[in-house]
């Protein structure tokens, strides 16, 4: 963990990691859609069930990669890790897209099963305030030209933020919603028939693989960056004239 | 199965999640692709400038 603090080392792990992370997250991929188009239809919701398997993982990570965010802010403001930053502002992007596909496909599941695309319960409300404080993130990160700065207050934003994740899981126990319960992360076990579970389990493992992967993608090319405006600036001092070109792709994004 | 009612919506919901993830790798690639490029051009005109 602490030699992970090194970006050299970082760069190194990464270079070993994805050449096999990213075929594993491909075959699971392709593993999980064989069992979620082989599982039977649901007894009620027929094969509208299989927006599940999409939906749910995507809402798992959803919360999930909120968690890493807010462990990685307390690394920035406690810790002071040195890569803390870089990997709470690679995933965020990816947590508002996770969280995005989440509501779409959610959305898209109601229509048929609920008669309507949105209503505003507490755990479609909950869910659009965390879209909603990773798009505040992204932007956050955008607006503030100074790195540290930035993380700062990314991490202050975030670590306000988390208090949403409790609301997100425990909505649908707390008030009465359109929603239906926890069914598989609960007290007493999954509830739903194994010939469904084991799809939705692959594919949730596909999902956290693809996180996994893009993840790791987006610090390194954090460290890249980061490394990018460092060269830059010692250019730009030595009066190189590539340097001003450069500058606009190391603040980028 | 695509007979189903409500088929379209799950294939709807199965493109979105496909269309979103495909947006996610190739902004990430693109941005690796720019920064190495740009990284590497900058250690070029480095090196040149230096005589190596």
């Amino acid at each position: 963990m602490l030699n992970l603090a090194s970006p050299t080392v970082f760069l190194a792990v990464t270079r070993r990691t994805l050449p096999w992370l990213t075929p594993a997250t491909a075959a699971l991929f392709a593993l999980g859609l064989v069992l979620a188009f082989a599982a039977p239809p649901d007894y009620q919701q027929g094969e509208t069930v299989r927006i599940m398997y999409v939906h749910v993982p995507a809402a798992w990570l959803s919360t999930f990669i909120y968690g890493v965010m807010t462990l990685a802010s307390l690394g920035t403001l406690v810790w002071r890790h040195p890569l803390a930053d870089a990997a709470q502002k690679a995933a965020a992007p990816l947590g508002a897209a996770f969280t995005f596909i989440c509501l779409a496909t959610g959305s898209l599941w109601g229509k048929p099963m609920w008669g309507t695309y949105w209503v505003w319960d507490a755990r479609l409300t909950s869910v659009l305030a965390l879209f909603l404080v990773y798009l505040g993130l992204v932007a956050l990160w955008r607006s503030i030209e100074d790195p540290g700065r930035a993380a700062r207050a990314a991490a202050v934003l975030t670590l306000v933020g988390c208090v949403n994740l409790p609301i997100v899981k425990f909505s649908v126990d707390w008030w009465n919603t359109l929603h239906q319960p926890a069914s598989v992360f609960r007290l007493g076990g999954p509830t739903i028939a194994p010939q469904l579970l084991w799809p939705l389990l692959v594919m949730g493992l596909a999902f956290l693989a693809l996180f996994a992967t893009l993840w790791l993608m987006a610090v390194r090319n954090e460290i890249l960056r980061r490394r990018l405006a460092r060269l830059t600036m010692i250019a730009a001092a030595e009066g190189d004239a590539l340097a001003r070109p450069l500058a606009a792709r190391s603040q980028g994004a | 199965m695509i007979a189903a009612p409500h088929f379209g919506f799950v294939v709807a919901a199965y493109a979105l999640t496909a269309a979103t993830i495909l947006v996610m790798i190739v902004a990430i690639v693109r941005d690796y692709r720019a920064l190495s490029a740009a990284l590497d051009r900058l250690a070029a005109t480095r090196g040149a400038e230096r005589g190596e």
